[in-house]
């Protein structure tokens, strides 16, 4: 085969994997229908696609998902002010980054989520559980990755704002924050979403809220098609804000 | 007396801690302090802090009785499982994505974008699929650690020095002998990685699938202790259970030759 044939192929190899996933969802509707798979345990996938709409309109999903999206965006926003005010206050004072990072680092590799029933004790069956849940869950990283972008300012920067005389203030605002930018956002960005599995996990796990409440509503009414086609759409809001976070990301990074 | 002279200084540079332990001591200090104010004030909700030798004598507690360490199995049981079974399809999946570039632009996309959503939405369905026992529980955790060995692998072998390869092939190397004696040697860190990952997710979904729906492992003591309102107990249990996950973290980056607890 030569070369232009296989770069033909290459290009061609996303179309290929959809249409895989396809014939994969048509085999399962078959195995389905012919009953070698219960339906009972696996709902058809064209039950799955028409119970979409129900979903959408019986249960409030636009609502659902608001409810889920605020509470990320609050503990976004907690995120974005206590993550990067920490990772500077580590890297302004270097006798604390060196007491205290591998303990955060620790944190970050702890299962902090199993907390969550501390959290409801504390702060009861509200929004602020999976707010508060999401947001120390996913507060490691954002510190972290600030102090990485701050301690990895390029040298030549940091005479540049010395050669002109900068006050403290002045090459933090003006040298060392800029630069470290699109390094916070990376922290910024693995924060919201560790903090979107942990709200829509503790969502799912107390049966409160937004949309995690949703399935584990779905499920407990033993209505298949909608578990299902719930999850769906959880998975495809995930992949959507994920998406969204990456195309923010490349645009803060247009040369790397 | 010479030998005096000579000994006494480094016992004394043995005792000086560096200003690093000194602050380290001293934030530790300062939280337990702050913590047992709190847990004297009655600010909170009585029992919601409780104080330190309340903690410390539920920990001992906890450990002095074989049930924990029953459950404790049950869950490393559970965990271990998952990994066996996930681990080696991540390893499998991602050995074919990362060597082959076609598979890799059709199918790592989906994989990719899977990996960070929320796993434990799973449940309902491991329930259905597998049973209210352990088999869902070792079912969310397979799927939670499936996703980052897979992604780690398959970024590992596409990083593999090609001259590890073309000397490979130049011997004439088969398949099975290519993976063994040239892939795998040259991407024991990336795996190493991923199994770290992969068990901390792994240990998360597990967890969480136990305080959904069970009646043994450690997720069950926590929310047990939660319906109990057992706030000492519960505290000792999520102590011990963070100092054991963050050992086995740790435990499995040295054995695989890194030196830091980093997830990301």
């Amino acid at each position: 085969m030569n070369t232009l044939a296989i770069a033909r192929i290459h290009r061609a190899a996303p179309l290929i994997g959809l249409l895989v996933v396809v014939v994969f969802i048509v085999l399962i509707e078959f195995l389905i229908r012919i009953g070698i798979v219960n339906r009972f345990i696996v709902p058809p996938p064209s039950e799955i696609i028409g119970s979409f709409k129900r979903v959408i309109v019986e249960e409030d999903i636009i609502h659902r998902f608001f409810v889920t999206a605020t509470e990320c965006l609050t503990a976004g926003v907690m995120l974005t002010v206590f993550g990067v005010a920490g990772g500077v206050l580590l890297h302004r004072f270097k006798l604390l980054q060196q007491a205290t990072e591998t303990w955060i680092a620790a944190m970050a590799s702890a299962p902090t989520v199993l907390m969550y029933p501390l959290f409801l004790v504390i702060f009861g069956r509200s929004a602020w559980t999976m707010i508060m849940m999401g947001f120390v869950a996913a507060l490691p990283p954002v510190i972290l990755k600030t102090l990485e972008g701050l301690s990895s300012t390029r040298r030549v920067l940091i005479d540049v704002g010395r050669s002109f005389n900068l006050t403290p203030t002045q090459q933090f605002w003006k040298i060392l924050f800029p630069a470290a930018m699109p390094t916070i956002f990376v922290g910024i960005r693995l924060g919201l979403i560790f903090a979107l599995i942990n709200i829509v996990g503790v969502e799912f796990l107390i049966n409160f809220g937004g949309l995690g409440a949703l399935i584990n509503d779905l499920a407990e009414r033993y209505d298949l098609a909608g578990t299902y086609a719930s999850i769906c759409f959880v998975i495809l809001v995930s992949v959507l804000f994920f998406m969204g976070l990456e195309k923010v990301e490349r645009w803060l990074r247009p040369f790397e | 007396m010479a030998e005096t002279v000579r000994v006494k200084p480094a016992a004394h540079s043995a005792l000086r801690l560096s200003p690093v332990t000194l602050l380290r001591v001293a934030i530790v200090l300062t939280l337990l302090a702050c913590w047992e104010l709190l847990a004297a004030s009655g600010w909170l909700y009585r029992d919601v802090v409780p104080s330190l030798l309340a903690i410390g004598g539920a920990v001992y507690e906890l450990l002095s009785h074989g049930e924990y360490y029953f459950n404790l199995g049950v869950t490393a049981g559970e965990i271990g499982v998952a990994l066996l079974i996930g681990g080696t399809g991540g390893l499998l999946v991602g050995l074919a994505l990362g060597a082959n570039r076609f598979l890799s632009k059709a199918f790592e996309s989906y994989l990719y974008y899977l990996g960070p959503t929320p796993k434990i939405i799973f449940f309902p369905i491991m329930i259905m699929w597998f049973g209210v026992g352990p088999g869902s529980k070792v079912a969310m955790g397979t799927i939670s650690c499936f996703f980052p060995i897979v992604l780690s692998v398959a970024a590992g072998m596409r990083q593999i020095d090609k001259v590890l390869i073309r000397v490979g092939k130049s011997f004439r190397a088969g398949t099975w002998q290519m993976v063994m004696k040239i892939y795998l040697p040259a991407m024991r860190h990336p795996i190493i990685n991923g199994v770290r990952l992969g068990l901390g997710v792994a240990l998360i979904g597990t967890l969480l699938a136990e305080t959904k729906l069970s009646n043994k492992g450690i997720g069950f003591l926590i929310i047990q202790a939660y319906s109990l309102f057992d706030m000492p107990r519960m505290y000792a249990m999520l102590i011990v259970l963070f100092v054991l996950s963050i050992g086995a973290n740790a435990l499995v980056g040295r054995l695989g030759g890194l030196d830091s607890i980093k997830r990301f």
